[in-house]
């Protein structure tokens, strides 16, 4: 009860932090630890894979994803462009937006009070790390492999088209630059498999 | 694990203030950087809440469908970034207010 209220106010504080910071940088430090302290509360929920996942896809990775673009975006071209401050004509909508958005989901949750369907399901919880236990990993890749297969290989396919994106978007970006040129740098023959390619 | 000690709505509500702290970041944000990770930030909102409905109703299939969210949020990711280091490649300019180049 305690765990989760601490969670709580540590999650919605770094969440504001995140948004509202000026620097990219610090935006990415509240956003790692809005992202520890939710893997925590998904441990307090029985979910330990995608605890473990959480850990390792958002906190490694997505993370790290965020940090090399900032690094190479302010990298000897100075800081992100100062433009007109919108907060003053965005503030309105956006905040009568969230307060809909939640008025909403209270009132949801005051009309339609959430009760477990299943009581003699309690049963199941047991010690973490336990097969047959609700949320244990072996539960989590039986049905992984079995029951949900298709999503598991819509997974893969996703992440398919979001390698061969980004390799299409951002791989070589030097050819379009300088049109022309290009004989001079590189061979042709080195250049034609990466213009099928994006062909 | 214990019984669980807090009720699955307040789980709810949490998800949907931080979904609706990332919607704030995104509306008044110009920083293309900060409204990737206040998308992110609704990602996992949305995941938390399948994750405490899925302890609600003590069926994987919540876990199942955080983890396919968790996947796409990181594609996502990957591909709105290679936008963003295009954009500025191009533009050198980072502001999306000043990147109006596919408005009508």
């Amino acid at each position: 009860m305690i765990l989760f209220w601490v969670l709580a106010i540590a999650l919605v504080a770094s969440a504001v932090f995140t948004v509202v910071q000026k620097i990219p940088v610090y935006s990415v430090v509240g956003l790692l630890a809005n992202f520890v302290a939710l893997a925590i509360l998904y441990l307090t929920l029985n979910a330990e894979f995608v605890f473990v996942m959480q850990i390792v896809v958002y906190s490694g990775a997505v993370l790290v994803l965020f940090l090399f673009v900032i690094a190479m975006l302010s990298s000897g071209v100075g800081p992100f462009a100062e433009g007109p401050n919108r907060l003053p004509q965005a503030l309105g909508p956006a905040l009568g937006i969230v307060a809909v958005g939640c008025a909403l989901v209270v009132y949801t949750l005051a009309r339609v009070p959430l009760q477990a369907p299943a009581p003699e399901a309690s049963a199941q919880l047991g010690l973490a790390g336990q097969a047959g236990v609700f949320g244990s990993v072996a539960d989590f890749g039986a049905a992984l492999f079995s029951t949900h297969l298709l999503p598991f290989e819509v997974t893969a396919l996703i992440l398919m088209v979001a390698v061969v994106g980004v390799v299409v978007l951002a791989g070589d970006a030097a050819p379009m630059r300088s049109r022309g040129s290009h004989k001079r740098r590189r061979p042709a023959r080195e250049r034609e498999p990466i213009a099928k390619v994006r062909r | 694990m214990t019984a669980m000690p807090v009720d699955i709505s307040n789980y709810i509500g949490l998800s949907a203030v931080i979904f609706f702290i990332g919607v704030a970041g995104v509306l008044v944000r110009r920083n293309p950087l900060i409204m990737l990770m206040s998308i992110e930030l609704m990602f996992n909102a949305a995941n938390l809440a399948l994750i405490a409905f899925s302890r609600l109703w003590q069926n994987n299939a919540g876990h199942i469908f955080a983890f396919l969210v968790i996947t796409v949020a990181a594609a996502e990711a990957a591909i709105g970034l290679a936008i963003v280091v295009i954009v500025f490649r191009r533009a050198k300019n980072v502001d999306v207010d000043e990147v109006a180049g596919l408005r009508g």
